[in-house]
């Protein structure tokens, strides 16, 4: 019995590794893939180690590139992001209230939001011109219609019973979309936000396809062009990043804003 | 008090309620006639399906009768109003809300100023046991304290009718019975007219001092029964003799419906 426990005691101990351990173990693992990868003689072209790509960031920046890219890019995606989120929220809550506007809008996002952008670029360009201009509409067109979609269905699924509890309470038409839908909805906003951009980001690259003079899905397509890829491996990490940034962004509000949520764990 | 226990509250005057589903015309409740008095404890027992929620539903505002009225004091009932309040099965609490907001909700409706509202609550919460609960969230307490927490609410906006809809039904056996007895002292205490729905004949006895049994297909009020068992009623009134007589016969009632509804 005794000894029993002494494993039980063992075992847990074997099992409780700090998440940070983790991570450095992860971490390692990667880096020992990406070793192999780098000195691979088919892989090792495509994959330079760490100390090729790390400063191929001074390369670039050296060539008056970097930092255009990365402010470039960032300019495209937060425009065409926010473009698409204030557009999405209203349209969303339209679709929601009034059925004619969701019958005749929602075949129709559903329709476009499955084309790949990469398809539909080349005829923003031809209305726009080079540049940013059609980058950042194109990552509007996209990001839009992902989180109205998102938020129309969120709107949907809230629970009737809790504007029959504020209607039975006292609240008239007004005080249930300020005082119910509206934080009811906050989660599936913030759902759609995650979603948005995640989406933004991928529109990103089709859309630096269309002739921008900066930016990092545009750098990747040129270096890959001269065979270049300690740069361009080094973009590439850029956008995950960048990315990862993002998204922890997203979680930091999700966190303040529906702390309220129930959650499964 | 005997003469003003007489006073007619709530009237419903032949209520139809019928859907129009793909298969057809439902008719979910077929000419539902009853007075139910001032301050009187009204409990409805019957299968599912007999229209028991419709005509809750109806009473509170949130559906319309296809024909007939239901009046409150004398004056026909179209719409919510907060002289009507509800408690539903499943809490309806509003999660981004905490205890005391949720509670305080009603009076914001009313405009009630800020801490004059919160003192109301207050005192609802603590007669409901939840003091020291007002700032946590509903995803933090329990089922029972829930539904506390949404009898405070309704209570806090200070109906006259009270219309409960199977608001023990989702709780375990032990809870339940702690908050029928909550109830009932509340009840005692501040006075309204109260109409319960449930499936539990044994809540329905306990609470009640009349017992509506409706029959479904189509649903309709099928027999009164007074429950003379006087207050101040316990746990113990369960193993009254008059109480199991009283069980046995509504039970019977309420099982042949059943029957009849699985034929």
């Amino acid at each position: 019995m005794q000894s029993g426990g002494k494993n039980m005691g063992e075992k847990k101990k074997k099992i409780v590794i700090n998440d940070k351990v983790w991570l450095l173990l992860s971490f390692c693992a990667a880096m020992l893939v990406w070793f192999l990868l780098s000195i691979g003689k088919v892989t090792g072209r495509s994959f330079p180690f760490m100390d090729k790509v790390i400063p191929a960031i001074g390369t670039m920046i050296d060539r008056g590139a970097f930092w255009k890219d990365i402010r470039s890019s960032m300019f495209c995606v937060v425009a065409g992001f926010g473009l698409g989120f204030v557009t999405a929220l209203p349209v969303a809550f339209l679709m929601a209230w009034y059925t004619p506007v969701q019958k005749i809008i929602e075949p129709w996002i559903n329709f476009i939001r499955n084309i790949p952008a990469l398809g539909y670029a080349p005829l923003l360009v031809i209305i726009f011109g080079i540049g940013q201009k059609p980058a950042i509409i194109l990552i509007w067109i996209c990001t839009f219609m992902t989180m109205s979609i998102t938020i129309y269905q969120g709107i949907k699924n809230i629970d009737v019973t809790l504007i029959k509890a504020a209607r039975v309470l006292g609240a008239n038409d007004f005080d249930i979309f300020v005082k119910i839908i509206c934080p009811a909805t906050v989660p599936f906003i913030i759902t759609a936000v995650r979603l948005g951009l995640s989406a933004g980001l991928t529109t990103l690259l089709a859309a630096e396809s269309t002739g921008a003079q900066y930016g990092i899905g545009m750098r990747i397509r040129s270096l890959a062009n001269s065979f270049e890829s300690a740069p361009m491996l080094m973009y590439i990490i850029m956008l995950g990043i960048i990315g990862l940034v993002l998204v922890k962004i997203v979680d930091i509000i999700e966190r303040k804003l529906t702390g309220w949520q129930e959650t499964i764990s | 008090m005997a003469g003003n226990d007489k006073l007619v509250k709530l009237k419903i005057d032949n209520v139809v309620k019928e859907y129009q589903g793909r298969g057809g015309k439902t008719v979910a409740l077929n000419g539902a006639n009853l007075d139910i008095l001032e301050n009187e404890f009204i409990c409805v027992v019957g299968p599912s399906g007999c229209g028991k929620s419709t005509l809750l539903n109806i009473i509170a505002g949130l559906l319309e009768p296809t024909s007939g009225a239901v009046y409150l004091d004398g004056k026909k009932i179209e719409g919510t109003g907060v002289e009507r309040g509800v408690v539903f099965q499943q809490y309806a609490l509003f999660p981004w809300r905490t205890v005391i907001k949720n509670v305080m909700f009603g009076l914001e409706m009313k405009k009630v100023p800020k801490d004059q509202a919160e003192e109301i609550a207050r005192k609802y919460i603590e007669s409901v046991g939840l003091k020291g609960f007002e700032n946590s969230y509903p995803k933090e307490l329990s089922g029972g304290m829930k539904q506390r927490v949404a009898i405070a609410r309704a209570y806090a906006a200070n109906p006259e009718v009270l219309l409960l809809d199977e608001p023990f039904g989702a709780l375990d056996a032990q809870t339940r019975v702690q908050l029928q007895t909550e109830l009932l002292n509340t009840w005692e205490k501040e006075k309204k007219t109260c109409f319960f729905i449930t499936h539990d004949v044994d809540e329905a006895i306990i609470l009640a001092q009349r017992v509506i049994i409706m029959s479904a297909r189509p649903g309709r009020i099928k027999r009164i029964v007074n429950i003379d068992i006087p207050y101040p009623r316990t746990q113990e009134t369960k193993s009254d003799p008059h109480f199991l007589e009283l069980k046995a016969e509504i039970w019977n009632e309420v099982y042949k419906e059943f029957l009849e509804v699985r034929k």
